[in-house]
């Protein structure tokens, strides 16, 4: 790998013209091994701030019951399936981005894999936090594990989508977490082998004796393989899973085949929008720019016109499905969403999901910092409506009109879910502060291929015979023409 | 001289490092281990490595999840309890195969990790065996077992190969707890 070199006409992974190896591993340690930044403590106290309203929120909750919440015997989902299905899409982004794209071997994910997995992980905390909170009774939250009970040993039933979601997504966490934590090994070890006294302890710790020898190195691969082997479908399955809870049901709106790839496509669009919230004001603040470069950030905006294309073709088809069904509920259910009383959440989400990421297709927009972070914002809240529009807009009109209602908010459901973004910022931080927020070891891997540097020299060296009418030039900040 | 354990060749490049151990094996000089910041591909064939078998043991642990689950749900829903849902047979084998396949995936990826962390000696709170503390930063290092080799011949072999550092380690690693 080392001694290949990429193609000159590629855009080069790392920019910059004197990176060595060293300074690879100085600018990626720098956030953690200084002291924290102005913004770092502005950006954690915003954040803690949000976690002490989401913890008040939660335990209000715990102690009155779901009532606090403003859930009728018609809408008997609403704020809680939203937000847990909103974060878990946020997940899947990290999941594609190291697995999916290692097996296909786009070797652009090594600059933003580690930082994608950790919001990987704290967006299935938080998900998991509304599941365990929608529950009522969070003290009987291990009902639906498979353990001996004294119902007369009546199991859980492992026909019902729910069942399945408890192990799918206790899965997903789990591995995960073991996949992020393996490929943190060797670069614990280069912060344990840069550290002194008791910093170096703790790291020697964490780093469970990394030394980098070839047999750790050539097991590691393995491993890192096989586990991008396993997590793809794994998290094909989370997603479709989820779905599962709608689509096995007989509620119009929700009884549809299309869901799973309907939903995996939107997990993966609102995943990639949120990598980009982060990695946009990540890369700026720790310095980044070398390593998550403008042609990352245009890959993953290009992701984004291809998952929110296939979210808006969902939307189109369902729309036609419902009435090529005859259906006369189905149909309604479709109109009511797009003309009823929540018009303004259906059309909220069109315009988030469906038009505005298609300005992407403007090289220009794509390829601008500001815009980007704009759209990644709008395509956040596009998701979210979309959530919100699926559960509440198809169960508030019911079978029996006089049993229709609406959905109101109370300030519970509303700082539980604001508090669960403090909750996700503020571990995310803590990450950005404790752990290297890019996999260095795979980063020190495509410099000599990769990176703008190496192909500059191929080219100094005439390594290389430049087309007819091509100046040598390497692009930097635009993409392969 | 006669104290020094491991001789360690610093290379600043990997391909200057990898044409190195092609000269040391020419020489008839037996490498111990090479460290490196991050993996080199195509060293286990020199150094002839055996291919790992991590891949047999992932599908092991996996099969062993997928069974697991199956007898599992087959015993709970079919043998121990069957349920009259929608007079609907009780051994509803699709519905069995998310959570088998959920199993099969947790096994795998746990089962493998962990057969990882025992065969490399990896756990928390494990002495880490590093001969030098840059070979996890810029450093591509060459380690050569002193006892079993001409140290001057070494030396110059290394230097020949571009080696832009020679160590003579008296210990065979270094002390984390010194400092």
């Amino acid at each position: 790998m080392s001694s290949h070199s990429e193609s000159i006409i590629r855009e080069p992974l790392i920019t910059g013209q004197a990176i060595s190896y060293s300074q690879i591993t100085e600018d990626v340690c720098a956030p953690v091994e200084r002291m924290p930044s102005k913004a770092w403590w502005i950006g954690f106290s915003i954040a803690v701030a949000g976690l002490v309203l989401w913890l008040i929120a939660v335990s209000y909750t715990f102690w009155n019951g779901i009532g606090a919440w403003g859930l009728n015997k018609t809408v008997g989902w609403a704020w809680d399936i939203t937000n847990f299905v909103w974060w878990v899409g946020i997940g899947h982004a990290g999941t594609l981005i190291s697995a999916i794209l290692l097996l296909f071997r786009q070797n652009w994910r090594n600059s933003i894999n580690r930082s994608a997995e950790a919001m990987t992980i704290f967006a299935v905390i938080c998900a998991a936090s509304f599941i365990v909170a929608h529950m009522g009774r969070p003290w009987v939250a291990y009902w639906p594990l498979p353990l001996p009970n004294q119902f007369g040993s009546l199991w859980v039933n492992f026909n019902s989508p729910l069942v399945w979601d408890v192990f799918a997504i206790s899965t997903y966490f789990s591995v995960s977490l073991v996949f992020w934590y393996t490929g943190l090994l060797p670069d614990i070890a280069t912060i344990r082998d840069r550290a002194q006294g008791l910093r170096r302890r703790i790291y020697s710790i964490m780093s469970f004796g990394w030394n980098g020898s070839v047999k750790t190195w050539q097991r590691f691969e393995t491993v890192s393989l096989i586990l991008a082997g396993v997590s793809t479908p794994l998290v094909l399955s989370v997603h479709t899973i989820v779905s599962f809870d709608f689509a096995t049901s007989v509620i119009p709106g929700w009884h549809t085949t299309i869901f799973p790839p309907y939903f995996v496509a939107g997990a993966i669009f609102s995943g990639f929008a949120m990598v980009l919230t982060l990695l946009l004001i990540a890369r700026k603040v720790l310095g980044f720019e070398n390593y998550i470069t403008m042609a990352h950030i245009e890959s993953m905006n290009k992701i984004i016109i291809l998952t929110g294309s296939i979210v808006g073709v969902a939307y189109g088809t369902e729309f036609f499905i419902a009435w090529y069904s005859g259906v006369e509920y189905e149909q309604y259910a479709f109109i009511n969403r797009a003309t009823g009383p929540y018009w303004w959440a259906y059309w909220s989400m069109i315009t988030c999901n469906v038009i505005s990421p298609q300005l992407f297709w403007f090289k220009k927009i794509r390829t601008s910092v500001t815009a980007t972070w704009i759209l990644s914002i709008f395509v956040n809240i596009g998701m979210w409506f979309e959530r919100f529009v699926i559960i509440v807009t198809s169960l508030h009109r019911d079978y029996l009109p006089s049993s229709w209602a609406m959905f109101y908010p109370t300030w519970v459901d509303v700082s539980i879910f604001i508090g669960s973004l403090g909750l996700f910022f503020t571990l995310f931080l803590l990450f950005l502060r404790v752990l290297p927020a890019i996999a260095m070891a795979e980063v020190k891997l495509l410099l000599k291929g990769s990176s703008e540097q190496s192909k500059r020299k191929l080219i100094e060296h005439g390594h290389v015979a430049l087309p007819e009418g091509y100046d040598g030039s390497i692009e930097v900040t635009g993409s392969k023409n | 001289m006669s104290k020094v354990k491991y001789i360690l060749g610093h290379f600043d490049d990997p391909d200057v490092m990898m044409s190195g151990i092609d000269k040391l094996q020419k020489s008839n000089i037996s490498i111990e281990d090479v460290f490196t910041p991050f993996p080199i591909h195509g060293i286990e064939n020199k150094l002839g490595v055996k291919r790992s078998r991590l891949p047999i043991a992932a599908f092991c642990f996996g099969i062993t999840g997928t069974i697991t689950a199956f007898t599992m749900i087959y015993y709970m829903l079919v043998v121990d309890w069957p349920m009259n849902i929608g007079g609907k047979p009780a051994f509803a084998f699709p519905d069995f195969i998310p959570v088998m396949f959920e199993l099969t995936v947790l096994f795998a990826a746990y089962g493998m990790v962990f057969t990882f962390f025992y065969a490399n000696h990896l756990f928390p709170g494990r002495a880490p065996r590093v001969m030098d503390l840059r070979a996890t930063n810029d450093r591509f290092v060459i380690a050569i077992d002193a006892s079993s080799n001409d140290i001057n011949s070494v030396d110059s072999v290394l230097k020949e190969a571009g080696a832009i550092e020679i160590k003579h380690n008296e210990r065979k690693y270094i002390s984390y707890d010194e400092e």
